[in-house]
């Protein structure tokens, strides 16, 4: 089964992280993408820019408006994505529990919906 | 599945012993519980109708077995058209009829419960899970032992068996690390069921006893697939000592009679033993638990029918080592009517007074009929008065309700 493993953490609190933890963090997320790869398990991840470049589509009264920000306001925003092919949900929980995520902001674990 | 001629109870008996066993061995090869337990229904069905008249097949799981799997097919085969999912459904019952010998049936009953009380599943709704797919009672039965809408029970039934489907929970034993945890999830699942009700104090709950056999019956599936797991041991110890005691808990008129006052002539004796053996096989393993010291208090009142005495100060030290280990309001409030009976009411009140400040203590009968027993006992009736009003008002269970009334009566003539 094929899960998205969306990254979520507080961008504010990011921003204002020292340069030498900012290099830990990405030098453990480097890490962590070699071993999903070495694990075959890896199909696709990506890492956004902050909502602060959102711009939203949405349609209200019939009408469709462009509007610029995130989706919604949250305390923790959608940072990257991964996707990957493992058995099971046991599988993907612990892979989910190894991301670097886990230890700096919080890991939400969905399978795709096969069509 | 009521029955009443005696064949038809030898055919439900028949075709219980296999329910369970043949749901896990469907759902654990597709997935998909809710299809495994539509299609033993089915075929339950048929052979309720059948073997009363024709006799209990001299196989009857694979006789089970042939016509679920025959239903399971059919029905994939029907919905293969509408949903792509539904072909992933049909190879693997294809796949599992393949490589199988009815005869030998593999108990994954285990792996079923586990599935059920896996930690992407509310917590609320892994005992109603549990009975349903490893025991088959319906909705309406569970609705009512768990105090909720039958509609709304079937619904929450439902969406949680989709959920072990679309989110991919697996039906395989957990690792070695994960297997302790995991397994207390099944185990709160299967105490969730046997009803939370009966060790506490005043605890006699009528809705629950329907499901006490059941639980136990459980209890004995889990001993007996990891018979080394000593919360395990513990937890159908503990169901099989308060279960001893249910005779004992109504007087000659039906009444409510605390396990204090309680005849232990009445308890019964093989029960408690079996439940010493049980305790005592999982003290040897020297991994001590919240079941196992919950056992080991119920172990301690059970004594009472030898030595004619209960040895509070031990069931104190019994319930410091709950308390440390699970920090609930529940058990502070057991240690502290313990402490009552070691210390004396004025400790015992201190301590409770301590408790106060959690909130969840205010709608927690218990918490009041101690209350009220400590202060009656002190002699400050009217504040005693109040709270045994707060804990019939608590109280769904009509003889506690008769109970306490009584108790509150006798302090009444003193201020009133």
């Amino acid at each position: 089964m094929q899960y998205m493993l969306a990254v979520y953490g507080d961008e504010r609190a990011a921003e204002s992280t020292p340069r030498e933890q900012m290099t830990e963090i990405i030098n453990a997320y480097m890490a962590y993408t070699k071993a999903l790869q070495d694990a075959k398990v890896l199909v696709a991840s990506n890492r956004l820019r902050p909502t602060s470049a959102a711009t939203t589509v949405r349609t209200i009264d019939g009408q469709t408006k462009v509007l610029d920000g995130p989706f919604a306001e949250t305390k923790e925003q959608l940072g990257g994505y991964y996707l990957i092919d493992v058995p099971d949900l046991d599988a993907a929980l612990s892979w989910a529990k190894r991301c670097p995520a886990a230890r700096y902001g919080t890991v939400e674990v969905r399978p795709i919906w096969v069509m | 599945m009521k029955g009443t001629s005696p064949a038809h109870r030898a055919a439900e008996r028949a075709a219980r012993q296999s329910y369970g066993k043949l749901v896990a061995y469907f759902a654990a090869r597709t997935g998909d519980v809710a299809a495994a337990e539509d299609a033993l229904s089915d075929a339950f069905a048929v052979a309720l109708a059948s073997w009363p008249t024709r006799g209990v097949p001299q196989a009857p799981e694979a006789w089970l077995l042939t016509a679920a799997r025959r239903r399971m097919i059919d029905t994939a085969r029907r919905r293969r058209t509408r949903e792509a999912a539904a072909d992933r459904l049909l190879l693997s019952v294809e796949e599992a009829a393949a490589g199988m010998d009815p005869e030998d049936v593999p108990d994954w009953r285990l792996r079923l419960m586990f599935a059920c009380a896996h930690p992407a599943i509310d917590a609320a709704m892994r005992g109603p899970l549990i009975l349903q797919s490893v025991l088959g009672l319906d909705a309406a039965a569970i609705a009512a032992a768990f105090l909720t809408a039958p509609g709304a029970m079937s619904q929450r039934l439902v969406r949680a068996k989709r959920r072990i489907h679309d989110v991919g929970i697996p039906f395989r034993l957990p690792d070695r690390a994960d297997l302790p945890v995991r397994l207390d999830a099944v185990l709160e699942a299967i105490y969730a069921a046997f009803g939370t009700g009966w060790p506490d104090p005043g605890g006699l709950d009528a809705r629950w006893q329907g499901l006490v056999e059941e639980a136990v019956w459980l209890g004995r599936v889990v001993v007996g697939l990891l018979p080394e797991e000593p919360e395990g041991l513990g937890l159908l110890a503990l169901m099989l000592y308060s279960g001893a005691r249910r005779d004992a808990r109504r007087g000659a008129d039906g009444g409510y009679v605390p396990l204090s006052e309680q005849d232990p002539d009445l308890w019964d004796a093989a029960a408690i033993d079996e439940a010493e053996r049980l305790l005592k096989r999982a003290s040897s393993h020297a991994r001590i638990g919240r079941f196992q010291l919950e056992a080991a208090v119920q172990s301690v009142h059970a004594a009472r029918r030898i030595s004619g005495r209960t040895d509070w100060s031990a069931i104190l030290e019994l319930y410091d080592g709950l308390l440390e280990l699970t920090g609930s309001p529940v058990v502070a409030v057991n240690r502290e009517v313990t402490l009552g009976q070691t210390a004396g009411p004025t400790e015992g009140l201190a301590a409770l007074d301590e408790l106060a400040r959690d909130s969840r203590l205010a709608g927690y009968q218990p918490y009041w009929a101690a209350r009220a027993d400590l202060l009656a006992r002190l002699g400050r009736s009217a504040q005693a008065d109040a709270a045994y009003a707060q804990a019939i008002l608590l109280e769904p269970d009509g003889a506690v309700r008769c109970f306490l009334e009584r108790r509150r009566a006798r302090i009444r003539p003193n201020f009133a």
